[in-house]
C-alpha cells in the first residue's frame, strides 16, 4: 500500500513541476481559453465517476454514481466545446467584415 | 502488475502525454486549437479505458452502468448547449460555472468511494486522507465557484457581502470541517461525519467568496479552478488512478500559476484579495466620491475624436473592463476596420487583467474579427506608445493610472500602460467616477488628454459614424 502511494506521490509532484514549465510559457493573450482547457482537463474525473459506477451495489452509491456523471459530463463536454469555440476565433484565416455580428449587437 | 494492468497503466501515460502536448500547444495562437483537439483526444482514450478497465476488473451491475450512463448524457447535453450558446462576455461565469461542477464531481466520486467501503471496520489511510481532502476541497471548489459565477453574472451583488461576526462564522466552519476531517481518520468509517465535513465545506465555500469583490471574483475562480485541479489529484489518490493524478496537478500548476500572475497584475496579494477582500476596493468606489473637480477637464464631442482620428496616423486603443461590461467590442472593431482601411495604423494595447479575467479582452477581440497581430501586449504596446498620435482608452481606469509610476497610493507599482507617452489621448468613459481601485487619475485632467464621456458601445459608435464623414469627403 504505502509503495503505491509514494509512486502516485512522486507522479503527482512531477505532474505539478511540469505542469509549472509547461503553463508558465503560454502568452497572456491565451489565458482565457487555457484556463478554460485546464478547467476541461480536470473533468477526467469523470474516469473516477466509471470506476465508481462499476463497483457501485448500493441505492447510495447509484445516486453518487448519478450525481457523479451528470458533474463530470458537464465539465468535460462543456470545457472542450468552449474553448474550442474561443480558440477557433483566434484561428480564423481571414477576418471577414462583420455585417453578421452588427445583427446581433442591435438586439 | 498483470499484463492486463500494465496496458491500463500505459494508455493512462498515453493519455497524461496527450494532455500535456495539449497545454504545450496552446502557447501559441496558431497551435492552440489543435493542443486542445489533443487533449480532447487524451480525454477520450483516458475515458476508454478506464470503461475497459471498470468492466474487466470490477464488472458492476446494470443499475450503476445505467446511472452512469444517464448522468453522463445529461451533463453531457447540458455543457454542450452553454457552451455553444454562451456570449462571449460572459465566458468567465461560463468557466467559473464548469468548474464548479468539476469540484463537485470529484467530491462525489470519493464519497461513493467512502460509502463503497463503509462496510469495513476501519479505513487505510491511504484512502482516507485522500477522501477527505477530496470531499473538502471539492465540496468548497462547488460552491465558492457558484458564488463566483454568481457575482459575475450579476445574480448575487458584486460587492463584497459581509456581516458581522462574518469572520469568526468562518473560522468555526472552517474549524468544524477540519475537526471532523480529523475525526474521520481515527474512528471507523462513519458516513454521518463525512456528511458533516461535506456540509460544513459547502458552507466555507459560500462564506469564503461571499466578501470578495466583483472585480475580485477571476482571481477567486483562478484559485479555484488551481482547487478542483488538487481535489481531481486526490480523488486519483483515492480511486489510484494515475491518469486522475497528473491531469489534477496539471490543473493545479495551472490555475495556482494564473492565480498569482492576475494577482501580480492587479497589484494585490492573493492573500489580501482572499482575507482583505473583506470591504476594500469596490467599497471605496461606492461611497460618496462622485464629486469630482471637472474644472481641469476638457470634454470633447465624437466629431472632435473623429478628427483627431481621421488625421492620425498612428492610433492605439487601450480597451479595458469598461468595454466589456458594454459588449462593446464589434463596435470598436468597426472603428479600427474603417481606420486601417484608410491607411491608418490601428493597434490595441491590451493589458493582462483588461477584461474579466486574463486574456479575456483577446477573446472579446477575437470575437469581432481583430486580427491576432493588431493585439499587443504589455510590453510591447509601451514601446508602441512612444510613437502613437492618439491613444483612445475605452473603459480603462486603473491600468492606465499613471499615478502607479509613484510609490503611497493604491496602485504603486502595478504595471500599467503608458498611455500617457503618446502625442495625444482621448478617454472614452461614462463619468469621472473612479475605477476599482477607487482613486482619481492624472491622466484624466492633463493637458494633452480630452475626455468623451458616453457609454463604450454608443460612444464608439458614434465616433464611427463621425469618422465616416471625414474619411469619404
Amino acid at each position: 500500500m504505502i509503495d503505491t502511494l509514494f509512486g502516485n506521490l512522486a507522479i503527482f509532484i512531477l505532474s505539478l513541476l511540469v505542469g509549472v514549465e509547461v503553463i508558465s510559457k503560454i502568452p497572456s493573450t491565451l489565458h482565457t481559453p487555457m484556463m478554460s482547457a485546464a478547467n476541461a482537463i480536470h473533468g477526467v474525473v469523470i474516469a473516477g465517476a466509471i470506476v465508481i459506477a462499476s463497483v457501485a451495489n448500493s441505492p447510495a452509491a447509484y445516486v453518487l454514481t448519478f450525481i457523479a456523471a451528470v458533474l463530470a459530463a458537464a465539465n468535460v463536454f462543456g470545457g472542450y466545446v468552449v474553448t474550442d469555440r474561443m480558440l477557433q476565433m483566434f484561428t480564423r484565416p481571414h477576418p471577414a467584415p462583420a455585417p453578421a455580428t452588427d445583427a446581433k449587437v442591435a438586439s | 502488475m498483470s499484463m492486463f494492468e500494465f496496458l491500463v497503466g500505459i494508455f493512462y501515460l498515453g493519455a497524461a502525454t496527450l494532455f500535456v502536448v495539449g497545454l504545450h500547444k496552446m502557447r501559441a495562437p496558431s497551435t492552440a486549437r489543435q493542443g486542445n483537439l489533443i487533449s480532447a483526444g487524451g480525454m477520450a482514450i483516458a475515458v476508454l479505458t478506464t470503461i475497459v478497465f471498470a468492466l474487466v476488473d470490477f464488472g458492476g451491475n446494470w443499475i450503476g452502468w445505467g446511472a452512469l450512463v444517464v448522468g453522463a448524457a445529461v451533463g453531457a447535453s447540458y455543457g454542450v448547449i452553454r457552451a455553444r450558446t454562451v456570449k462571449m462576455t460572459a465566458i468567465p461565469q461560463l468557466v467559473s460555472v464548469f468548474n464548479a461542477v468539476g469540484g463537485g464531481a470529484a467530491a462525489a466520486v470519493a464519497f461513493a468511494d467512502f460509502v463503497a467501503n463503509l462496510s469495513r471496520a476501519s479505513l487505510d489511510l491511504t484512502i482516507s486522507i485522500p477522501v477527505v481532502l477530496d470531499v473538502l476541497i471539492g465540496s468548497i471548489t462547488f460552491s465558492g465557484s457558484l458564488i463566483a459565477a454568481g457575482k459575475l453574472q450579476g445574480i448575487i451583488s458584486g460587492k463584497p457581502l459581509t456581516f458581522p461576526g462574518a469572520r469568526v462564522l468562518n473560522v468555526i466552519v472552517a474549524l468544524i470541517a477540519v475537526g471532523s476531517g480529523v475525526l474521520l481518520l481515527i474512528v471507523p468509517p462513519n458516513l454521518l461525519i463525512l456528511l458533516v465535513i461535506m456540509i460544513a465545506s459547502l458552507v466555507f465555500g459560500v462564506l469564503m467568496v461571499l466578501p470578495i469583490g466583483g472585480a475580485d471574483a477571476p482571481v477567486i475562480v483562478s484559485l479555484l479552478n488551481a482547487f478542483t485541479g488538487l481535489a481531481v489529484a486526490m480523488a486519483g489518490f483515492a480511486i489510484d488512478n494515475q491518469a486522475l493524478i497528473i491531469a489534477g496537478a496539471l490543473v493545479g500548476a495551472a490555475g495556482t500559476i494564473l492565480t498569482l500572475q492576475m494577482a501580480k497584475a492587479m497589484n494585490r496579494s492573493v492573500g489580501a484579495i482572499i482575507l482583505g477582500g473583506f470591504g476594500t476596493g469596490d467599497t471605496a468606489t461606492a461611497g460618496g466620491s462622485e464629486a469630482v473637480d471637472l474644472t481641469n477637464v476638457r470634454e470633447l464631442t465624437a466629431d472632435d475624436v473623429a478628427i483627431q482620428l481621421a488625421y492620425a496616423q498612428h492610433v492605439i486603443i487601450a480597451p479595458g473592463y469598461g468595454l466589456a461590461a458594454a459588449q462593446a467590442q464589434h463596435e470598436v472593431a468597426e472603428l479600427a476596420k474603417l481606420l486601417t482601411d484608410h491607411g491608418i495604423d490601428v493597434k490595441y494595447a491590451i493589458h493582462p487583467v483588461a477584461g474579466r479575467m486574463p486574456g479575456h479582452m483577446n477573446v472579446l477581440l477575437a470575437e469581432a474579427n481583430v486580427p491576432y497581430e493588431q493585439m499587443l501586449q504589455l510590453d510591447e504596446a509601451n514601446a508602441a506608445f512612444d510613437n502613437c498620435d492618439v491613444a483612445l482608452v475605452v473603459g480603462a481606469n486603473d491600468v492606465c493610472n499613471p499615478d502607479a509610476r509613484k510609490p503611497g497610493n493604491a496602485v504603486s507599482g502595478m504595471p500599467i500602460l503608458d498611455v500617457d507617452h503618446a502625442k495625444s489621448v482621448v478617454v472614452l468613459k461614462r463619468s469621472m467616477r473612479p475605477g476599482y481601485a477607487g482613486i482619481t487619475n492624472p491622466l484624466f485632467t492633463d493637458p494633452k488628454t480630452g475626455m468623451f464621456f458616453a457609454d463604450a458601445k454608443k460612444g464608439l459608435a458614434d465616433i464611427t459614424t463621425a469618422v465616416k464623414e471625414y474619411v469619404t469627403a
